[in-house]
């Protein structure tokens, strides 16, 4: 039976029936012969905040596309508010919010404009009062009449934030929302993310910034379209059983030149004035450093995704240019 | 999901906020039905052939049998029978469907033979001025054939006269053969074709190249209502266009208007909508602009050249005219025609109404069905 057809009130019965805000399973993507997402199940629960990382190119937005049904998975199931991603993608659009990577709001609209055609194209009740909310909550109410034009890139992206909670969606995709967001900006808008999980709003969202990965409840990380770890940051960090040291001195360039070279040493990364140097075996690894002055250091995240990234660039990426 | 009228309307407002914005396309639009009407001023002259004409003739003898078979074979006419009668005659060519009537009178051969210069009567629409003269060239050489082919023995006394008989010749609708009678109201149709059609077939691939496609994909608008909300700001540009040709011709060129107003923007208004639905059907074709612009060519290049706004369309090849009876810019030329120059009503407009009816159906069905829904 279709969905659409079922009165009001069953609606709502159904909305509540739904365990994972996203479910979905075995979803593949080929663009032409280049399979760019491969298997990906995902779950991400209600008043979940899923952090999905993975380097430029690894299939992020596409997978989003999928889930929101702007593009056809070309095997794979699933569903998104307990709709079904291949044939309820309508339902999905009117009760998810989706943020596109690229700003995609008219240029040419106002500011105001612009929310005020999302507002009537939602069939939002209240429609003004809801406008001129948003607009206060940007802080964008005096430049309301400005041609979206004129923001600039930070401001573009929180117009299209604003845009996209305007309805207040049970399931929110966002693609990289804070790209290019100033440090303040991007503190508001994670506190106003952790407020609206607590009330059971669902996110899934983007990011290259490893500060906001650690504000995440989970993460997924893929990598050239394979989910390569899924779980809490601890989680994932402990999984990898990685050892790290870091390496104090003079001349770090060279030392991490020399080292790399020794099979114990998975990574070498350069942070400032120190050297991180992560391996499997802590034995071998403390062998090579020691004429170095070094301490054993926990594993942090970005750590564990660089050796993740350069693991599969090693097992999956040679068919791949980037 | 049904039809939502307010999100329709949610794509009205924004469309027409962003033609408002968008200075350039609007005095495009304004300005080229201006610069065409100058350009076309002057005529472009042709070499008809097979034009359909009406025989009513009240007399027979070998000399009108004569007259006929050589007609026939002049090329220039092609003669169509199924209308034989005065009244019959006058309609069809009122329709548009016969471009001429003979009429023998009865008495003809009689006074052929007494020599007292007999009369044949060509009535010809004379709407379109260049078939006309083109035709008229060549009846006197039809007089002068039968002359010498049934004018023999003791009759050819007759025929050293310069002139048997005499063909009366009347030019209805357009008696001076003002050409610009004729190609005005045309350019009508001509203009609303090209910019409209350009217009919406830009509509949906300007979204797709801005990278707003994404977004309005993921709204719940529905394709019927982005693309029917996406034309309705044009349906305005382009009854201004018709509004501004219809003044000029009047008031600049002269033309004489001789029908009902309200007509000329019922099936100008049609019209309108028939080509808003073709461009949206290129918009939701094309992969970007380029292609949406190619693609209004290919289509807009057939009808000036097929539509009987260049040549007389019974002038050309029948394959042509194939080509030309599904191009809405033919119907049209012969409705605006109709209605301007010769006061037909709707009754006689309607063999030209039903085909753009039509076309406008199925074409809005055809954008319904291309148009993506997703980003594959
Ligand atoms: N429409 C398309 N046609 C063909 N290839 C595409 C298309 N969209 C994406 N790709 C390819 O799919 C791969 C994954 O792209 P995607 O945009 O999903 O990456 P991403 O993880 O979002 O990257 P980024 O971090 O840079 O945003 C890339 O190799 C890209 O070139
Ligand atoms: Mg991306």
């Amino acid at each position: 039976m279709h969905l659409c057809s079922i009165p009001d009130s069953l609606w709502k019965l159904h909305l509540s029936t739904y365990e994972n805000a996203i479910d979905v399973r075995g979803l593949n993507k080929y663009f032409g012969d280049k399979h760019v997402v491969k298997d990906l199940s995902l779950q991400v629960g209600r008043g979940e905040i899923l952090g999905f990382l993975g380097p430029n190119g690894s299939g992020k937005t596409t997978a989003i596309r999928m889930l929101c049904g702007l593009l056809t998975p070309d095997s794979g199931e699933g569903h998104c508010l307990g709709y079904d991603i291949t044939t309820q993608s309508d339902a999905i659009k009117r009760e998810a919010g989706y943020m596109t990577q690229k700003f995609s709001y008219w240029e040419d609209l106002s500011i105001r404009e612009n929310l005020d055609f999302v507002a009537r194209v939602y069939e939002l009740a209240n429609r003004k009062h809801v406008v001129d909310e948003a607009l206060e909550t940007l802080g964008l109410t005096s430049r309301s009449s400005q041609l979206a034009r004129s923001l600039s890139g930070g401001w573009k992206q929180r117009l299209a934030l604003a845009a996209c909670m305007l309805r207040h969606p049970k399931l929110l995709l966002l693609d990289e929302p804070t790209a290019g967001v100033d440090p303040n900006a991007r503190r508001d808008f994670w506190e106003e993310l952790h407020e609206l999980a607590s009330k059971g709003v669902s996110v899934l969202i983007s990011t290259h910034y490893m500060d906001e990965a650690e504000r995440c409840h989970k993460l997924a990380y893929i990598a050239y379209g394979n989910l390569l770890a899924k779980g809490s940051a601890q989680s994932i960090i402990e999984e990898q059983k990685l050892f790290t040291y870091e390496v104090t001195g003079e001349r770090l360039m060279e030392i991490s030149k020399v080292i790399e070279k020794d099979p114990a040493i998975e990574q070498t990364v350069i942070f400032g004035s120190t050297l991180h140097v992560s391996g499997k075996n802590s034995e071998a690894i403390e062998e090579v450093l020691k004429t170095q002055q070094f301490k054993s250091i926990p594993t942090s995240l970005e750590d564990v995704f660089i050796y993740l990234m350069k693991h599969t660039r090693d097992n999956y990426g040679e068919s791949y240019e980037l | 999901m049904s039809f939502s009228l307010n999100r329709w309307w949610a794509i009205v407002l924004k469309e027409f906020l962003q033609l408002k914005r968008d200075r350039v396309t609007f005095a495009m639009m304004v300005v080229l039905p201006i610069i065409q009407l100058a350009l076309f001023g002057f005529a472009i002259n042709t070499d008809p052939k097979h034009l359909p004409i009406a025989i009513v003739s009240y007399d027979e003898s070998d000399f009108t049998r004569t007259i006929l078979s050589s007609m026939q074979t002049s090329d220039y006419f092609a003669i169509n029978t199924d209308y034989t009668t005065a009244d019959e005659a006058q309609a069809a060519l009122k329709k548009g469907e016969i471009q001429f009537i003979l009429t023998i009178p009865s008495d003809f051969t009689k006074k052929l033979l007494r020599g007292e210069k007999p009369s044949i009567l060509l009535e010809a629409d004379a709407t379109d001025p260049v078939t006309v003269s083109v035709a008229l060239a060549s009846i006197d050489g039809i007089a002068q054939q039968v002359a010498k082919k049934d004018l023999v023995g003791s009759l050819s006394t007759l025929w050293s006269q310069k002139n048997p008989f005499e063909i009366r010749v009347h030019r209805l609708y357009n008696p001076n053969s003002i050409n610009q009678y004729n190609i005005i109201p045309g350019l009508m149709g001509t203009v609303m074709t090209m910019t409209l059609t350009m217009m919406t077939a830009l509509a949906i691939t300007r979204e797709r190249e801005r990278g707003t496609m994404e977004n309005l994909l993921a709204t719940p608008a529905r394709p019927l209502e982005i693309m029917t909300g996406k034309i309705i700001p044009y349906v305005f540009i382009g009854l201004v266009q018709a509004s501004l040709i219809l003044f000029a011709s009047h008031f600049v060129f002269g033309v004489p208007f001789n029908g009902s107003i309200v007509l000329v923007y019922t099936v100008a208004l049609l019209f309108i909508a028939v080509n808003l639905t073709i461009g949206i059907t290129i918009s939701s074709l094309a992969q970007n602009m380029l292609q949406a612009l190619q693609l209004t060519i290919f289509y807009f290049l057939p009808s000036i050249l097929l539509s009987g706004f260049m040549f007389p369309f019974y002038g050309m090849p029948v394959w042509a005219q194939h080509i030309g009876e599904i191009l809405p810019l033919t119907y049209f030329n012969r409705l605006i025609r109709g209605i301007i120059l010769k006061d037909n009503d709707l009754a006689m407009l309607w063999p030209n109404i039903w085909p753009l009816l039509i076309i406008a159906v199925v074409m809005m069905t055809l954008a319904v069905k291309f148009y993506k829904k997703t980003l594959d």
